[in-house]
Protein backbone atom coordinates (compact mmCIF):
# COMPACT_ATOMS: atom_id res chain seq x y z
CA UNK A 1 0.00 0.00 0.00
CA UNK A 2 2.87 2.32 0.97
CA UNK A 3 4.48 1.55 -2.43
CA UNK A 4 1.33 2.66 -4.19
CA UNK A 5 1.24 5.99 -2.28
CA UNK A 6 4.92 6.52 -3.06
CA UNK A 7 4.35 5.82 -6.76
CA UNK A 8 1.40 8.25 -6.90
CA UNK A 9 3.45 10.89 -5.08
CA UNK A 10 6.41 10.41 -7.43
CA UNK A 11 4.12 10.56 -10.45
CA UNK A 12 2.55 13.79 -9.14
CA UNK A 13 5.96 15.29 -8.46
CA UNK A 14 7.10 14.13 -11.86
CA UNK A 15 4.16 15.87 -13.53
CA UNK A 16 4.81 19.04 -11.54
CA UNK A 17 8.49 18.85 -12.40
CA UNK A 18 7.77 18.37 -16.07
CA UNK A 19 5.34 21.26 -16.10
CA UNK A 20 7.86 23.35 -14.23
CA UNK A 21 10.33 22.99 -17.11
CA UNK A 22 7.90 24.60 -19.57
CA UNK A 23 8.16 28.33 -19.82
CA UNK A 24 4.59 29.55 -19.76
CA UNK A 25 3.82 31.96 -22.64
CA UNK A 26 0.91 34.38 -22.54
CA UNK A 27 -2.10 33.04 -24.45
CA UNK A 28 -2.06 34.16 -28.10
CA UNK A 29 -4.78 36.61 -29.12
CA UNK A 30 -7.60 35.19 -31.25
CA UNK A 31 -6.63 36.01 -34.79
CA UNK A 32 -9.57 34.37 -36.56
CA UNK A 33 -11.49 37.61 -36.99
CA UNK A 34 -8.52 39.92 -37.36
CA UNK A 35 -8.47 42.22 -40.40
CA UNK A 36 -6.08 45.01 -41.19
CA UNK A 37 -7.85 48.35 -41.01
CA UNK A 38 -5.32 50.23 -43.12
CA UNK A 39 -6.22 51.27 -46.65
CA UNK A 40 -4.70 48.60 -48.86
CA UNK A 41 -4.06 48.69 -52.59
CA UNK A 42 -5.67 45.49 -53.93
CA UNK A 43 -4.96 45.79 -57.62
CA UNK A 44 -4.26 48.09 -60.53
CA UNK A 45 -5.70 47.51 -63.98
CA UNK A 46 -4.27 49.15 -67.05
CA UNK A 47 -6.22 48.86 -70.28
CA UNK A 48 -5.04 50.31 -73.59
CA UNK A 49 -6.70 49.94 -76.95
CA UNK A 50 -5.99 51.08 -80.47
CA UNK A 51 -9.01 51.28 -82.77
CA UNK A 52 -9.11 52.05 -86.48
CA UNK A 53 -12.13 52.14 -88.79
CA UNK A 54 -12.88 52.97 -92.40
CA UNK A 55 -16.07 53.22 -94.40
CA UNK A 56 -17.97 55.38 -96.83
CA UNK A 57 -21.15 56.53 -95.10
CA UNK A 58 -20.18 59.54 -93.03
CA UNK A 59 -23.16 61.11 -91.26
CA UNK A 60 -21.44 64.51 -91.24
CA UNK A 61 -21.71 64.68 -95.03
CA UNK A 62 -25.22 63.26 -95.16
CA UNK A 63 -24.42 59.56 -95.55
CA UNK A 64 -21.56 59.74 -98.04
CA UNK A 65 -17.82 60.19 -97.65
CA UNK A 66 -15.08 58.84 -95.45
CA UNK A 67 -15.70 57.46 -92.00
CA UNK A 68 -11.97 57.05 -91.32
CA UNK A 69 -11.33 57.28 -87.61
CA UNK A 70 -8.63 56.27 -85.14
CA UNK A 71 -8.93 56.16 -81.39
CA UNK A 72 -6.21 55.49 -78.84
CA UNK A 73 -7.92 54.77 -75.54
CA UNK A 74 -6.40 54.18 -72.13
CA UNK A 75 -7.71 53.63 -68.63
CA UNK A 76 -6.04 53.03 -65.32
CA UNK A 77 -8.03 51.88 -62.35
CA UNK A 78 -6.91 51.49 -58.77
CA UNK A 79 -8.84 49.28 -56.39
CA UNK A 80 -8.22 49.91 -52.71
CA UNK A 81 -9.93 48.44 -49.67
CA UNK A 82 -10.19 49.00 -45.95
CA UNK A 83 -12.10 47.28 -43.14
CA UNK A 84 -13.99 49.48 -40.71
CA UNK A 85 -14.38 48.81 -36.97
CA UNK A 86 -17.61 46.87 -37.59
CA UNK A 87 -15.76 44.50 -39.91
CA UNK A 88 -17.39 45.85 -43.10
CA UNK A 89 -15.20 46.07 -46.17
CA UNK A 90 -14.98 49.44 -47.91
CA UNK A 91 -13.75 49.23 -51.48
CA UNK A 92 -12.70 52.31 -53.43
CA UNK A 93 -12.35 52.06 -57.19
CA UNK A 94 -10.77 55.05 -58.88
CA UNK A 95 -10.63 55.09 -62.65
CA UNK A 96 -9.04 57.58 -64.99
CA UNK A 97 -9.61 57.30 -68.72
CA UNK A 98 -8.05 59.24 -71.58
CA UNK A 99 -9.09 58.79 -75.22
CA UNK A 100 -7.43 60.54 -78.09
CA UNK A 101 -9.20 60.28 -81.42
CA UNK A 102 -8.90 61.67 -84.92
CA UNK A 103 -11.90 61.68 -87.22
CA UNK A 104 -11.65 62.55 -90.90
CA UNK A 105 -15.43 62.76 -91.29
CA UNK A 106 -15.87 65.28 -88.47
CA UNK A 107 -13.39 67.50 -90.25
CA UNK A 108 -16.11 68.09 -92.84
CA UNK A 109 -18.15 70.17 -90.37
CA UNK A 110 -16.24 73.11 -91.74
CA UNK A 111 -13.89 71.96 -94.52
CA UNK A 112 -12.40 75.42 -94.89
CA UNK A 113 -10.78 75.34 -91.46
CA UNK A 114 -7.56 73.51 -90.78
CA UNK A 115 -8.84 71.96 -87.57
CA UNK A 116 -12.53 71.70 -86.84
CA UNK A 117 -14.25 70.63 -83.63
CA UNK A 118 -13.71 66.90 -83.75
CA UNK A 119 -10.93 66.41 -86.27
CA UNK A 120 -8.80 65.45 -83.30
CA UNK A 121 -9.88 65.55 -79.71
CA UNK A 122 -9.07 64.18 -76.30
CA UNK A 123 -11.63 62.94 -73.82
CA UNK A 124 -10.73 62.70 -70.14
CA UNK A 125 -13.01 60.82 -67.77
CA UNK A 126 -12.25 60.16 -64.10
CA UNK A 127 -14.67 58.26 -61.83
CA UNK A 128 -14.77 57.09 -58.22
CA UNK A 129 -16.86 54.27 -56.78
CA UNK A 130 -17.21 53.47 -53.08
CA UNK A 131 -18.77 50.14 -52.14
CA UNK A 132 -19.33 48.81 -48.65
CA UNK A 133 -19.75 45.05 -48.36
CA UNK A 134 -20.37 42.51 -45.67
CA UNK A 135 -17.95 39.69 -46.40
CA UNK A 136 -19.98 37.15 -44.40
CA UNK A 137 -23.27 37.70 -46.23
CA UNK A 138 -21.91 39.06 -49.52
CA UNK A 139 -24.43 41.92 -49.45
CA UNK A 140 -23.12 45.30 -50.61
CA UNK A 141 -24.08 48.80 -51.62
CA UNK A 142 -22.17 51.69 -53.13
CA UNK A 143 -22.11 55.04 -54.90
CA UNK A 144 -20.32 56.31 -58.00
CA UNK A 145 -19.45 59.78 -59.20
CA UNK A 146 -18.05 60.42 -62.67
CA UNK A 147 -17.01 63.20 -65.00
CA UNK A 148 -16.20 63.32 -68.68
CA UNK A 149 -14.88 66.20 -70.73
CA UNK A 150 -14.00 66.75 -74.36
CA UNK A 151 -14.05 69.83 -76.58
CA UNK A 152 -17.78 70.03 -77.26
CA UNK A 153 -19.15 67.66 -74.63
CA UNK A 154 -19.21 67.52 -70.85
CA UNK A 155 -20.83 64.87 -68.66
CA UNK A 156 -21.50 64.60 -64.93
CA UNK A 157 -22.54 61.19 -63.66
CA UNK A 158 -23.84 59.68 -60.44
CA UNK A 159 -24.77 56.13 -59.59
CA UNK A 160 -25.97 53.78 -56.87
CA UNK A 161 -25.37 50.02 -56.75
CA UNK A 162 -26.81 47.31 -54.52
CA UNK A 163 -25.93 43.60 -54.26
CA UNK A 164 -27.89 40.94 -52.35
CA UNK A 165 -26.66 37.38 -52.09
CA UNK A 166 -28.70 34.35 -51.06
CA UNK A 167 -27.69 32.43 -47.91
CA UNK A 168 -26.14 29.60 -49.92
CA UNK A 169 -24.42 32.24 -52.14
CA UNK A 170 -25.75 30.59 -55.30
CA UNK A 171 -28.11 33.40 -56.26
CA UNK A 172 -27.07 37.03 -56.57
CA UNK A 173 -29.26 40.03 -57.25
CA UNK A 174 -27.74 43.31 -58.44
CA UNK A 175 -29.41 46.66 -58.84
CA UNK A 176 -27.90 49.78 -60.39
CA UNK A 177 -29.22 53.28 -60.81
CA UNK A 178 -27.30 55.70 -63.04
CA UNK A 179 -27.74 59.30 -64.14
CA UNK A 180 -25.61 61.27 -66.58
CA UNK A 181 -26.20 64.99 -66.85
CA UNK A 182 -24.53 66.11 -70.05
CA UNK A 183 -24.03 69.40 -71.82
CA UNK A 184 -23.36 69.50 -75.53
CA UNK A 185 -22.17 72.50 -77.52
CA UNK A 186 -24.42 72.90 -80.55
CA UNK A 187 -22.20 73.06 -83.62
CA UNK A 188 -23.85 73.37 -87.02
CA UNK A 189 -22.29 72.56 -90.40
CA UNK A 190 -20.64 75.69 -91.85
CA UNK A 191 -23.31 76.34 -94.50
CA UNK A 192 -26.17 76.17 -91.97
CA UNK A 193 -24.79 78.64 -89.47
CA UNK A 194 -26.54 81.98 -89.03
CA UNK A 195 -24.48 84.86 -90.38
CA UNK A 196 -24.05 86.27 -86.86
CA UNK A 197 -22.15 83.22 -85.66
CA UNK A 198 -19.66 83.17 -88.51
CA UNK A 199 -15.97 83.54 -87.88
CA UNK A 200 -12.86 81.55 -87.59
CA UNK A 201 -12.48 81.12 -83.82
CA UNK A 202 -13.51 77.82 -82.24
CA UNK A 203 -16.02 79.42 -79.88
CA UNK A 204 -17.78 81.27 -82.67
CA UNK A 205 -18.78 77.95 -84.22
CA UNK A 206 -21.02 77.05 -81.31
CA UNK A 207 -24.71 78.01 -81.31
CA UNK A 208 -24.87 77.66 -77.53
CA UNK A 209 -25.23 74.58 -75.38
CA UNK A 210 -27.94 72.01 -74.96
CA UNK A 211 -28.53 69.39 -72.26
CA UNK A 212 -28.67 65.65 -72.85
CA UNK A 213 -29.57 63.69 -69.75
CA UNK A 214 -29.54 59.91 -69.47
CA UNK A 215 -31.07 57.81 -66.71
CA UNK A 216 -30.83 54.06 -66.47
CA UNK A 217 -31.61 51.26 -64.06
CA UNK A 218 -30.19 47.80 -64.21
CA UNK A 219 -31.65 44.68 -62.62
CA UNK A 220 -29.67 41.48 -62.83
CA UNK A 221 -29.91 38.05 -61.29
CA UNK A 222 -27.14 35.48 -61.47
CA UNK A 223 -27.65 31.85 -60.58
CA UNK A 224 -25.35 28.90 -60.02
CA UNK A 225 -27.08 26.01 -61.76
CA UNK A 226 -24.61 23.23 -61.05
CA UNK A 227 -20.85 22.99 -60.33
CA UNK A 228 -20.07 23.66 -64.02
CA UNK A 229 -22.82 26.00 -65.14
CA UNK A 230 -23.98 29.47 -64.17
CA UNK A 231 -26.26 32.06 -65.74
CA UNK A 232 -27.09 35.74 -65.60
CA UNK A 233 -30.17 37.68 -66.68
CA UNK A 234 -30.04 41.50 -67.05
CA UNK A 235 -32.77 44.03 -67.79
CA UNK A 236 -31.57 47.61 -68.22
CA UNK A 237 -34.28 50.16 -69.01
CA UNK A 238 -32.93 53.59 -69.95
CA UNK A 239 -34.39 57.00 -70.71
CA UNK A 240 -32.70 59.91 -72.47
CA UNK A 241 -33.92 63.46 -72.78
CA UNK A 242 -32.51 66.57 -74.44
CA UNK A 243 -30.47 67.04 -77.59
CA UNK A 244 -30.23 63.50 -78.94
CA UNK A 245 -29.46 64.52 -82.53
CA UNK A 246 -25.94 65.41 -83.60
CA UNK A 247 -26.49 68.86 -85.03
CA UNK A 248 -23.36 68.97 -87.18
CA UNK A 249 -24.56 65.95 -89.16
CA UNK A 250 -26.18 66.90 -92.48
CA UNK A 251 -29.33 65.51 -94.11
CA UNK A 252 -30.13 65.93 -97.81
CA UNK A 253 -33.74 65.85 -99.05
CA UNK A 254 -35.35 64.69 -102.28
CA UNK A 255 -35.87 68.34 -103.30
CA UNK A 256 -32.12 69.00 -102.96
CA UNK A 257 -32.43 70.97 -99.72
CA UNK A 258 -30.17 70.49 -96.73
CA UNK A 259 -30.86 70.53 -92.98
CA UNK A 260 -29.05 69.57 -89.78
CA UNK A 261 -29.95 66.19 -88.28
CA UNK A 262 -33.13 66.33 -86.20
CA UNK A 263 -34.33 63.54 -83.92
CA UNK A 264 -36.92 63.35 -81.10
CA UNK A 265 -35.75 64.77 -77.78
CA UNK A 266 -36.80 61.66 -75.84
CA UNK A 267 -35.63 58.10 -76.17
CA UNK A 268 -36.63 55.02 -74.18
CA UNK A 269 -34.44 51.94 -74.45
CA UNK A 270 -35.05 48.43 -73.19
CA UNK A 271 -32.19 45.95 -73.53
CA UNK A 272 -32.66 42.46 -72.10
CA UNK A 273 -29.67 40.13 -71.97
CA UNK A 274 -28.63 36.72 -70.74
CA UNK A 275 -25.26 35.10 -70.16
CA UNK A 276 -24.57 31.40 -69.77
CA UNK A 277 -21.09 30.14 -68.86
CA UNK A 278 -20.27 26.45 -68.96
CA UNK A 279 -17.09 24.68 -67.88
CA UNK A 280 -17.28 22.01 -70.59
CA UNK A 281 -14.07 20.09 -69.93
CA UNK A 282 -10.96 20.69 -67.83
CA UNK A 283 -9.52 22.67 -70.77
CA UNK A 284 -12.55 24.24 -72.45
CA UNK A 285 -15.02 26.83 -71.18
CA UNK A 286 -17.97 28.13 -73.18
CA UNK A 287 -19.09 31.69 -72.57
CA UNK A 288 -22.28 32.83 -74.30
CA UNK A 289 -24.23 36.09 -74.42
CA UNK A 290 -27.49 37.11 -76.03
CA UNK A 291 -29.24 40.50 -76.02
CA UNK A 292 -32.48 41.81 -77.41
CA UNK A 293 -32.77 45.59 -77.73
CA UNK A 294 -35.75 47.80 -78.46
CA UNK A 295 -36.41 51.53 -78.31
CA UNK A 296 -39.14 54.03 -79.16
CA UNK A 297 -37.34 55.19 -82.33
CA UNK A 298 -38.10 51.83 -83.90
CA UNK A 299 -34.68 50.20 -83.47
CA UNK A 300 -34.80 46.48 -82.76
CA UNK A 301 -31.63 44.44 -82.41
CA UNK A 302 -30.44 40.93 -81.65
CA UNK A 303 -26.87 40.41 -80.47
CA UNK A 304 -25.33 36.98 -79.89
CA UNK A 305 -21.82 36.30 -78.72
CA UNK A 306 -19.78 33.17 -78.07
CA UNK A 307 -16.30 32.92 -76.63
CA UNK A 308 -14.48 29.63 -76.04
CA UNK A 309 -11.48 29.99 -73.72
CA UNK A 310 -9.16 27.01 -74.13
CA UNK A 311 -6.68 26.41 -71.31
CA UNK A 312 -3.38 25.55 -72.96
CA UNK A 313 -1.88 25.17 -69.47
CA UNK A 314 -3.27 26.03 -66.04
CA UNK A 315 -2.01 29.59 -66.48
CA UNK A 316 -2.34 30.30 -70.20
CA UNK A 317 -5.61 30.41 -72.10
CA UNK A 318 -6.50 31.23 -75.68
CA UNK A 319 -9.99 32.64 -76.30
CA UNK A 320 -11.41 32.81 -79.81
CA UNK A 321 -14.68 34.76 -79.97
CA UNK A 322 -17.47 35.65 -82.40
CA UNK A 323 -20.23 38.24 -82.10
CA UNK A 324 -23.16 38.71 -84.46
CA UNK A 325 -25.46 41.72 -84.42
CA UNK A 326 -28.55 42.28 -86.48
CA UNK A 327 -30.46 45.54 -86.26
CA UNK A 328 -33.62 47.00 -87.75
CA UNK A 329 -32.97 50.72 -88.17
CA UNK A 330 -34.90 53.70 -86.89
CA UNK A 331 -37.91 54.92 -88.84
CA UNK A 332 -36.17 58.33 -89.17
CA UNK A 333 -33.27 57.00 -91.27
CA UNK A 334 -32.87 57.57 -94.99
CA UNK A 335 -29.71 57.53 -97.14
CA UNK A 336 -28.16 60.57 -98.86
CA UNK A 337 -30.71 62.67 -100.77
CA UNK A 338 -33.69 60.44 -99.97
CA UNK A 339 -35.37 62.26 -97.08
CA UNK A 340 -38.93 63.47 -97.52
CA UNK A 341 -38.94 67.31 -97.19
CA UNK A 342 -42.09 67.09 -95.03
CA UNK A 343 -40.44 64.82 -92.42
CA UNK A 344 -40.19 66.13 -88.85
CA UNK A 345 -37.31 63.90 -87.83
CA UNK A 346 -34.47 62.71 -90.07
CA UNK A 347 -31.03 61.20 -89.92
CA UNK A 348 -28.54 59.75 -92.41
CA UNK A 349 -26.42 58.26 -89.65
CA UNK A 350 -25.77 54.66 -90.74
CA UNK A 351 -25.20 53.65 -87.09
CA UNK A 352 -29.00 53.93 -86.80
CA UNK A 353 -29.81 52.15 -90.07
CA UNK A 354 -30.83 48.55 -90.75
CA UNK A 355 -27.63 46.51 -90.66
CA UNK A 356 -25.90 43.39 -89.53
CA UNK A 357 -22.35 43.02 -88.31
CA UNK A 358 -19.76 40.36 -87.53
CA UNK A 359 -17.02 40.77 -84.96
CA UNK A 360 -14.46 38.03 -84.49
CA UNK A 361 -10.99 37.60 -83.09
CA UNK A 362 -9.06 36.03 -80.26
CA UNK A 363 -7.44 36.84 -76.96
CA UNK A 364 -4.56 35.33 -75.03
CA UNK A 365 -4.43 35.46 -71.25
CA UNK A 366 -1.38 34.76 -69.09
CA UNK A 367 -1.69 34.50 -65.31
CA UNK A 368 1.23 32.44 -63.96
CA UNK A 369 1.52 32.07 -60.16
CA UNK A 370 4.93 33.76 -60.01
CA UNK A 371 3.92 36.70 -62.21
CA UNK A 372 3.96 37.33 -65.94
CA UNK A 373 7.53 37.16 -67.35
CA UNK A 374 8.65 36.39 -63.78
CA UNK A 375 7.57 39.84 -62.52
CA UNK A 376 5.91 38.98 -59.22
CA UNK A 377 3.53 41.94 -59.19
CA UNK A 378 2.38 41.59 -62.80
CA UNK A 379 -0.47 39.24 -61.99
CA UNK A 380 -2.16 38.97 -65.40
CA UNK A 381 -1.69 39.99 -69.03
CA UNK A 382 -4.41 39.77 -71.63
CA UNK A 383 -4.08 40.72 -75.28
CA UNK A 384 -7.11 40.75 -77.60
CA UNK A 385 -7.59 41.46 -81.28
CA UNK A 386 -10.92 41.81 -83.05
CA UNK A 387 -12.04 42.54 -86.61
CA UNK A 388 -15.44 44.12 -87.25
CA UNK A 389 -17.31 44.25 -90.52
CA UNK A 390 -20.71 45.78 -91.09
CA UNK A 391 -23.15 45.20 -93.94
CA UNK A 392 -22.97 48.95 -94.73
CA UNK A 393 -19.31 48.53 -95.74
CA UNK A 394 -17.72 49.82 -92.55
CA UNK A 395 -14.74 47.79 -91.33
CA UNK A 396 -12.63 48.21 -88.22
CA UNK A 397 -9.92 46.59 -86.15
CA UNK A 398 -9.22 46.86 -82.45
CA UNK A 399 -6.31 45.62 -80.38
CA UNK A 400 -6.51 45.74 -76.59
CA UNK A 401 -3.96 45.12 -73.84
CA UNK A 402 -4.98 44.59 -70.22
CA UNK A 403 -2.37 44.39 -67.46
CA UNK A 404 -3.27 43.59 -63.88
CA UNK A 405 -0.80 44.50 -61.14
CA UNK A 406 -1.25 43.17 -57.61
CA UNK B 1 -47.57 41.70 -84.68
CA UNK B 2 -44.91 44.27 -83.79
CA UNK B 3 -46.34 44.79 -80.29
CA UNK B 4 -46.09 41.08 -79.60
CA UNK B 5 -42.26 41.14 -79.83
CA UNK B 6 -41.55 42.89 -76.48
CA UNK B 7 -44.16 40.74 -74.74
CA UNK B 8 -42.65 37.60 -76.24
CA UNK B 9 -39.17 38.69 -75.15
CA UNK B 10 -40.29 39.51 -71.61
CA UNK B 11 -42.21 36.25 -71.39
CA UNK B 12 -39.24 34.33 -72.77
CA UNK B 13 -36.91 35.99 -70.26
CA UNK B 14 -39.25 35.18 -67.39
CA UNK B 15 -39.51 31.55 -68.50
CA UNK B 16 -35.72 31.41 -68.89
CA UNK B 17 -35.20 32.83 -65.36
CA UNK B 18 -37.76 30.48 -63.83
CA UNK B 19 -36.34 27.45 -65.62
CA UNK B 20 -32.86 28.37 -64.33
CA UNK B 21 -34.10 28.67 -60.77
CA UNK B 22 -36.02 25.41 -60.93
CA UNK B 23 -33.20 23.50 -62.66
CA UNK B 24 -30.44 24.48 -60.26
CA UNK B 25 -28.97 22.21 -57.64
CA UNK B 26 -27.56 23.41 -54.34
CA UNK B 27 -23.86 23.84 -54.96
CA UNK B 28 -21.66 23.88 -51.86
CA UNK B 29 -18.70 26.29 -51.60
CA UNK B 30 -16.20 23.42 -51.90
CA UNK B 31 -17.83 22.40 -55.21
CA UNK B 32 -17.25 25.84 -56.75
CA UNK B 33 -13.62 25.51 -57.84
CA UNK B 34 -14.65 25.50 -61.53
CA UNK B 35 -17.22 28.28 -61.06
CA UNK B 36 -14.59 30.43 -59.34
CA UNK B 37 -12.22 30.14 -62.30
CA UNK B 38 -11.54 33.62 -63.69
CA UNK B 39 -12.70 32.50 -67.16
CA UNK B 40 -16.14 31.70 -65.70
CA UNK B 41 -16.84 35.25 -64.46
CA UNK B 42 -20.33 36.34 -65.51
CA UNK B 43 -19.23 39.90 -66.14
CA UNK B 44 -17.63 41.05 -69.38
CA UNK B 45 -13.86 40.81 -69.55
CA UNK B 46 -12.04 44.00 -68.54
CA UNK B 47 -10.29 43.91 -71.91
CA UNK B 48 -13.69 44.08 -73.63
CA UNK B 49 -14.55 47.55 -72.34
CA UNK B 50 -13.27 49.40 -75.40
CA UNK B 51 -14.79 46.85 -77.81
CA UNK B 52 -18.18 47.46 -76.21
CA UNK B 53 -17.56 51.20 -76.32
CA UNK B 54 -17.03 51.30 -80.10
CA UNK B 55 -19.97 48.93 -80.64
CA UNK B 56 -22.08 51.40 -78.67
CA UNK B 57 -21.12 54.13 -81.18
CA UNK B 58 -21.43 52.02 -84.33
CA UNK B 59 -24.75 50.36 -83.55
CA UNK B 60 -28.10 51.74 -82.43
CA UNK B 61 -28.63 49.14 -79.71
CA UNK B 62 -26.68 49.25 -76.47
CA UNK B 63 -26.79 48.37 -72.80
CA UNK B 64 -27.14 45.25 -70.65
CA UNK B 65 -23.56 44.17 -71.13
CA UNK B 66 -21.89 46.01 -68.29
CA UNK B 67 -20.63 48.70 -70.66
CA UNK B 68 -21.39 52.38 -70.78
CA UNK B 69 -25.07 53.21 -71.04
CA UNK B 70 -24.85 56.98 -71.08
CA UNK B 71 -22.56 59.91 -70.54
CA UNK B 72 -19.83 61.08 -72.85
CA UNK B 73 -20.30 61.80 -76.50
CA UNK B 74 -21.23 59.24 -79.11
CA UNK B 75 -20.66 61.50 -82.04
CA UNK B 76 -17.24 60.73 -83.48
Amino acid sequence: MRKIYLHVLLLFLGVLGAHGQIKNKPAAADSSNYQSRKLKLDEINLVSAYYHQNGNNSAVTGGIGTEKLTDFANTIDLQMSKFNKAGKKNTFLFELGVDHYTSASSDKIDPSTISSASMADTRIYPSLNWTQSNEKTGNAFGFTGSFSKEYDYQSLGAGFNLTRLSKDKNTQFDFKLQAFLDTWKVILPIELRPATSGGNGRESRSEGSSPRNSFSTSFSISQVINPKLQALLIIEPAYQKGLLATKYQRDYFTDGSLRAETLPDKRYKLPIAARLNYFATDQVIIRTYYRYFMDNWGIRAHTAEIEVPVKLTSFISLSPFYRYNQQTGTRYFAPYGQHDPSATYFTSDYDLSTLNSDFYGAGIRLAPPHGVFGWQHLNMLELRYGHYSRSTGLVSDIITLNLKVK
Amino acid sequence: MKKSIPIAVLLGSAIFALSLLSACATVKPYQKNKLNDSEMALSSRTAQKFEQSFQLYREGGSGANGGKSGGGCGCN
